[in-house]
């Protein structure tokens, strides 16, 4: 049975590879990176999802039998912390590159200035 | 335009790959391996309700604490990339007065709210790095509504390396008492809270280490956003 969530990462997959391929402004193509980043998450998360069973909270009525897999969700976390790392690291280049060249045009920056 | 039709076709066999790809992955089927050990024995060998945070600083605390340090050195490259020799913020209008009354109002329950989440860390949904990231959303509020706001520095990267510390002396006082770097402790040696699983003082050390990754993640954030915002200014 192949899930809506099948067809949401992949679609999230290729917006983002589309926006890195095309767009021209800097802060766009990091952007692009982030949805791209988005559609694995969510792909992970759904491989590790059963139907019909409820969060990894143990709580009354939901024993062990009756909740999905924790550990792409805790994999998952982890993906997203280092996600904001290298969003952070990339937007502070991005502002070093605007503050030398006046522009966050690729094609503009294209060539390196001594 | 020739350029974007290239683009359009490639994202057609980028696509067509992916989906022949993953077409012979079962999705929604009961698949698990590991995960099923980890659920049925989560409550008995550390006390926590919740298996994600479980699996996250217990079973793979190791693995968290490479995380913490990947942030760790995210904060200090933002840090260095914009390093400047005289820093001032430089904007020029004050927040308006809907942005400033609702910060005022707003900033403390935003900060018990990022509280609450890394405290309940073994019993909700959350932990120390999502609350951490909330109580880092109170210092940009301050940020974008008070022109001459900044944040305490000396005292925030010390509370920073402290918390740095505070999670591998943890981690050393584990292998003192039991023989591994990151025993737990609190449950499996001194049972404490054993009878009262699901309530808030259980979860052997996953409240301390979430306490400590929430202090340490909320002020690595603020940092960043203070690097980002300052702008250098000419004397």
């Amino acid at each position: 049975m192949i899930s809506v969530y099948y067809f949401g990462a992949i679609a999230l997959v290729l917006i983002g590879l589309y926006a890195i391929l095309v767009k021209k402004n800097l802060l766009k193509i990091l952007i692009g990176l982030s949805i791209m980043e988005t559609g694995v998450n969510l792909l992970l998360i759904s491989i590790g999802y059963v139907s019909g069973r409820s969060a990894p909270i143990l709580s009354e009525g939901i024993g062990p039998s009756q909740a999905v897999d924790p550990i792409p969700q805790a994999l998952v976390l982890t993906a997203i912390v280092i996600g904001v790392a290298t969003t952070a690291m990339a937007l502070s280049v991005a502002m070093l590159i605007y503050e030398k060249y006046g522009t966050l045009n690729i094609e503009e920056i294209r060539r390196l200035r001594g | 335009m020739m350029k974007r039709l290239l683009a359009i076709i490639l994202l057609l066999i980028v696509g067509y790959w992916l989906a022949q790809g993953l077409a012979g992955v079962p999705f929604g089927q009961d698949k698990m391996l590991v995960g099923q050990y980890y659920l049925d024995n989560v409550k008995q060998q550390t006390g926590a309700v919740n298996a994600v945070t479980a699996v996250v600083v217990n079973y793979r605390g190791f693995d968290t604490l490479g995380e913490v340090t990947v942030l760790f050195i995210a904060s200090t490259g933002v840090g260095a990339l914009l390093w400047k020799r005289k820093k001032k913020r430089s904007a020029k209008t004050e927040g308006s007065i809907v942005l400033t009354t609702g910060t005022r109002l707003l900033v403390p329950f935003v900060m018990l709210f990022g509280t609450y989440i890394f405290i309940h860390g073994h019993l909700t949904p959350g932990g120390g790095f999502p609350g951490g990231a909330t109580i880092a959303t109170a210092f940009l509020l301050l940020y974008l509504a008070f022109i001459t706001y900044e944040i305490p520095h000396r005292g925030f990267e010390k509370t920073e390396g402290l918390a740095g510390m505070g999670y591998v002396l943890v981690g050393l006082i584990g292998l003192a008492i039991g023989g591994y770097f990151l025993f737990d402790w609190i449950w499996q040696t001194w049972n404490f809270g054993t009878e009262n699983v699901g309530r808030l003082l259980s979860g052997g050390f996953i409240p301390i280490i979430y306490t400590i990754i929430g202090i340490k993640v909320g002020t690595e954030l603020s940092g960043i956003i203070d690097g980002m915002i300052k702008e250098e200014v000419s004397e």
